[in-house]
């Protein structure tokens, strides 16, 4: 079937195409060139709308245990927003951590097509890709998790060499069916399970004599050396705790020129100044990130009311704990391997705290320059439910908007950001870069996230309305594969999306002392651990997509 | 004749996965690392391979048809059991969406004493690896661990561990029940520490020890039967301890209202770590599919698997859903019961039309309307089931051709012929 989107205003930054009336053609699932001579066997007429490949969440917590945690802790929450079943769509819930294929509605409801799951623990990887199999419309992937597990750290203290560490991250990234390499809280979680509370960027860890700037070090070694494109993706040291402002820079600097992506950097950017020792490390943060090109970085941006933080930081949970609103919360130690820590968390714009946490989110996407180099996040659900998001491109592109909403919270908080004084307002190319092009490029998804020739046709249609928000919480249409999934905002269709992955070459006999090392001190063989492909496609809903190394 | 090793069971919930099986045709024997959960469930025979309505043998089609029309005009179908592995759970969860069913997990009445705990305050927990490298004491409460899970203390106890010098120094104290057996003697000889009470007394006596773990004055010299002096003792050691380990089976406490047991110790284990130390629960659970069931469940509907479906979305209510309750008071009107581990689980008699997608061999003092034998994950088909732990899914494997249907193969079919 031919396909044929006539007249749309197209925003292609991966192209370099911004706001150009053009026609787009979809074959076979795909946008092809022009057709010589052929009748299309549909037309839709888009002129005055606006077009760009379908939206990419590169970091959202959509897979995995810590998430069933969060759902299983809070049934109050899901009560307040049933979703009942049509001829089309199963039932579930939504609002703070909706069932999966809520989530996968809602997504495609909101122009996105693809959303990446930042915490798969090896131990847990296979229930990760268990829910996002049941995640329709969505492609996802993820970014397996190391740096607390007792095997890379044996690894470190018995000074092994980068070329066995990185054949340790390789056989992980194949085992584990992941996209990219995360670590949170470098050290910290195992630090945790020591009895530590607190890990700096160069405090040792008790038991190993490891320091969390050596892991980051080594691991994103392995990740550029390997061939991987997304950078080693990063939940620094002392989440939350005010003052973390200079370790960020402090790990800033201590990469030393490798690439580095930092999350949920808003979490990561306090001072310790003012009244209440809190205060806006978005300055220094945005500058830092403007010096360093070989460092990205998502927001997290925190939004007001209930939602719930889940988190593989068991360390800093553990911390937060007495925030915890409802008073609820777990942590977990996990397999030797990683943690987890779940805490519902109520953003109030009349806390000061929580106002400037605000503030600090929208300065960072405000001061950093390059729109390549950010990308739109909430953390979800940590900072915000991703259904949020409409809401905050509005902030972001509507100056007079995010002023009024400015004067709404704590006082005090709205004297100490610098946000009144910023006039930038993002631009619609700048959106389709942080949300499209730049996540596509940051991932290393080959034909996603553009509308040239040869990408995968996921394609989202806006009418254009100065109300960005109403823009960006209906779509006219939404096309996932060449498929048209949405349309006026609502669900028509429910095909199943693929899984991202890389698999990075490694030399097979690390094996041999993984298994040992499994056999002596862990509860699985290793055999039984690694996931096979036909997990993911057995049921037939599935595929594994596979993409080139750098 | 063939070996298969390495071979993980869905049984035992304790997720070993060492186990080899000989394979002969059908026939199934346990080589090595069986135990006396694990053996008999794989070894037992199939007999039943056909399918049957109203007692008579059937096809696979004609059963399943049946099967969709006694469940087509129904207000409240109740689907029960609910012991499978994912896929099958993903079909129950399905075939519930589309019939407007309530779904119950047949071990929910002990679940619930975790999901009440965990709902209303949460709880620091682990698993099994850390216990096994980790754990210096152990506290068992009210429960008989090594009849819950006989490899227990050989894997996960009495074991090398990177963080434990010397593993058979370990501390293993048992609180209210006795163990059955000798497995919780360290290689060693030290023997267990036993304080016994009456099941029913835990909560009086929980309440203690965590009142002495944040020392608080108890002027009482003894509670239910126990010492105070002896629960100092308990609160001392997990309080020296450098990860102390709280243990507890939610479905061996069997008493009104034991989600307050559950709560105190979790809370308990919370105040621990407020004391500059760590400690963290292991809740025994992982049989016959239930965390299986509970975790699909929470990631399709968000929440566990005691759930309706009737109005069109799903609700939540871990009293009123109970399906015992809906039978015995005629709210039901049709009854389904997925059973796939176990061939002595049957279900409820009732006078409803009845179908049972079970494993081969069941017997019935009332021959249900529809019967389908199904395979078993992990002997005739692959599939995944959660560990008791939650966090660690295992790949079930295939061990036989014997041609039964999966469950999924099964509701997925009831599902579509609706």
């Amino acid at each position: 079937m031919l396909i044929k989107l006539s007249g749309g205003t197209v925003y292609d930054p991966a192209a370099g195409i911004a706001g150009q009336q053009q026609d787009i053609y979809i074959q076979d699932g795909r946008i092809i060139n022009a057709p010589a001579e052929a009748t299309p066997d549909k037309d839709y007429d888009l002129k005055g709308k606006v077009v760009m490949s379908g939206a990419i969440d590169m970091h959202t917590h959509i897979g995995g245990g810590k998430g069933n945690i969060a759902r299983t802790l809070l049934p109050e929450d899901h009560r307040a927003d049933p979703v009942e079943r049509t001829h089309i769509c199963r039932s579930g819930c939504g609002h703070a951590m909706p069932s999966t294929f809520v989530t996968g509605y809602r997504y495609a409801e909101m122009g996105y097509t693809a959303g990446f799951e930042p915490a798969l623990l090896p131990i847990n990887a296979r229930q990760a890709h268990m829910e996002m199999g049941d995640i329709p419309i969505l492609d996802k992937g993820g970014y397996v998790m190391l740096g607390s597990d007792d095997y890379l750290l044996r690894m470190l203290t018995a000074k092994q060499d980068q070329k066995a560490i990185n054949d340790y991250v390789a056989w992980t990234i194949n085992s584990a069916k992941a996209i990219g390499v995360k670590v949170v809280n470098p050290g910290g979680i195992n630090a945790f399970k020591f009895n530590q509370r607190k890990l700096d960027l160069d405090e040792q860890n008790s038991h190993y004599g490891v320091t969390p700037r050596e892991i980051l070090r080594v691991l994103a070694t392995a990740v550029k050396e390997l061939g991987v494109s997304h950078p080693l993706h990063v939940h620094g040291c002392n989440l939350g705790v005010p003052g973390n402002v200079q370790t960020t820079l402090d790990t800033i600097q201590g990469i030393g020129g490798l690439p580095m992506h930092l999350t949920h950097i808003q979490f990561h950017s306090y001072g310790t100044e003012g009244d209440f020792k809190f205060s806006s490390g978005a300055a220094q943060i945005a500058e830092a990130v403007n010096k360093n090109k070989n460092i990205t970085i998502d927001v997290g941006q925190i939004l007001f009311g209930q939602t719930v933080t889940a988190s593989g930081d068991s360390m800093r949970q553990h911390a937060n704990h007495k925030h915890a609103s409802p008073n609820k919360w777990v942590t977990m130690d996990i397999e030797c391997d990683a943690g987890c820590g779940v805490v519902p968390f109520k953003y109030r714009d009349q806390n000061f705290v929580n106002a400037l946490q605000w503030a600090i989110g929208l300065e960072t996407f405000l001061l950093v320059d390059d729109p390549w180099r950010i990308f739109l996040t909430t953390d979800h659900p940590n900072g915000a439910p991703f259904t949020s998001y409409p809401h905050l491109i509005r902030l972001l592109m509507d100056k007079s908007f995010r002023n009024d909403m400015l004067a709404t919270i704590h006082p005090e908080a709205q004297k100490m950001t610098t946000l009144a004084s910023i006039d930038r307002e993002y631009s619609l190319q700048e959106i389709a870069i942080m949300t499209r092009a730049g996540a596509a490029k940051l991932i290393g998804l080959k034909d996603r996230g553009g509308l040239s020739a040869g990408n995968w046709a996921d394609i989202t249609v806006y009418t254009d309305n100065p109300n960005r928000e109403q823009m960006f919480e209906k779509p006219d249409y939404v096309f996932k594969d060449g498929q048209l999934v949405v349309v006026d905002g609502k669900v028509i269709a429910t095909p199943w999306g693929t899984t991202h992955t890389v698999k990075p070459d490694f030399d097979p006999s690390v094996e041999k002392g993984l298994k040992d090392y499994f056999d002596r001190y862990l509860t699985m063989k290793v055999g039984n651990f690694k996931i096979s492909d036909d997990e993911i496609t057995d049921d037939g809903r599935g595929s594994v997509t596979v993409h080139p190394l750098v | 004749m063939t070996e298969i090793t390495e071979v993980p069971s869905p049984f035992c919930g304790i997720g070993t996965d060492d186990l080899s099986i000989q394979v002969d045709g059908l026939s199934l024997k346990v080589t090595a690392n069986g135990c006396a959960v694990n053996t008999p469930l794989f070894e037992q025979a199939i007999t039943d391979t056909s399918p049957r309505v109203g007692g008579k043998e059937a096809s696979l089609e004609a059963a399943v048809a049946k099967a969709a029309e006694l469940l087509r005009n129904t207000k409240l179908p109740v689907i029960g059991g609910c012991a499978t592995d994912v896929n099958g759970m993903r079909g129950l969860l399905a075939l519930a969406d589309h019939c407007g069913a309530v779904v119950d997990n047949m071990n929910f009445v002990g679940a619930r004493n975790n999901f009440l705990a965990l709902q209303d305050s949460g709880w620091m927990n682990t698993t099994l690896a850390e216990v096994k490298n980790r754990c210096d004491v152990l506290l068992v409460v009210g429960t008989d661990l090594e009849a819950f899970a006989p490899r227990f203390f050989e894997r996960y106890l009495w074991t090398d561990a990177m963080f434990v010098e010397d593993s058979s120094q370990r501390q293993v104290i048992y609180l209210g029940k006795a163990p059955s057996g000798s497995a919780s003697t360290s290689p060693n000889g030290n023997q267990a520490q036993v304080f016994e009470c009456a099941t029913a007394d835990l909560p009086e006596v929980m309440a203690v020890l965590r009142a002495l773990v944040k020392k608080q004055p108890i002027r009482s010299a003894c509670v239910a039967g126990l010492a105070v002096a002896d629960l100092q003792g308990i609160a001392d050691q997990l309080k020296a301890a450098k990860y102390g380990v709280v243990t507890w089976a939610a479905g061996a406490l069997a008493y009104s209202q034991a989600e307050l047991t559950v709560q105190t110790l979790s809370e308990m284990i919370k105040d621990i770590n407020d004391q500059n130390t760590r400690c963290s629960g292991l809740p025994l659970a992982g049989k016959e599919g239930d965390q299986t069931a509970n975790q699909v469940c929470g990631w399709t509907t968000g929440y566990p698997a005691r759930t309706r479906f009737s109005r069109g979305y799903p609700e939540y209510d871990p009293f009123l859903n109970d399906s015992r309750t809906l039978l015995a008071n005629g709210e039901a009107d049709a009854l389904v019961w997925v059973q796939a581990f176990n061939s002595q689980s049957v279900p409820p008699v009732t006078g409803l039309p009845t179908i049972v997608v079970g494993r081969s061999g069941m017997t019935f003092s009332q021959e249900p309307d529809v019967y389908i034998p199904v395979g078993t994950p992990g002997i005739d088909h692959a599939g995944h089931a959660f560990r008791m732990d939650n966090v660690v899914a295992i790949r079930l494997k295939k061990l036989r051709d014997s041609g039964l249907p999966s469950t999924a193969d099964v509701l997925n079919a009831i599902e579509h012929a609706l």
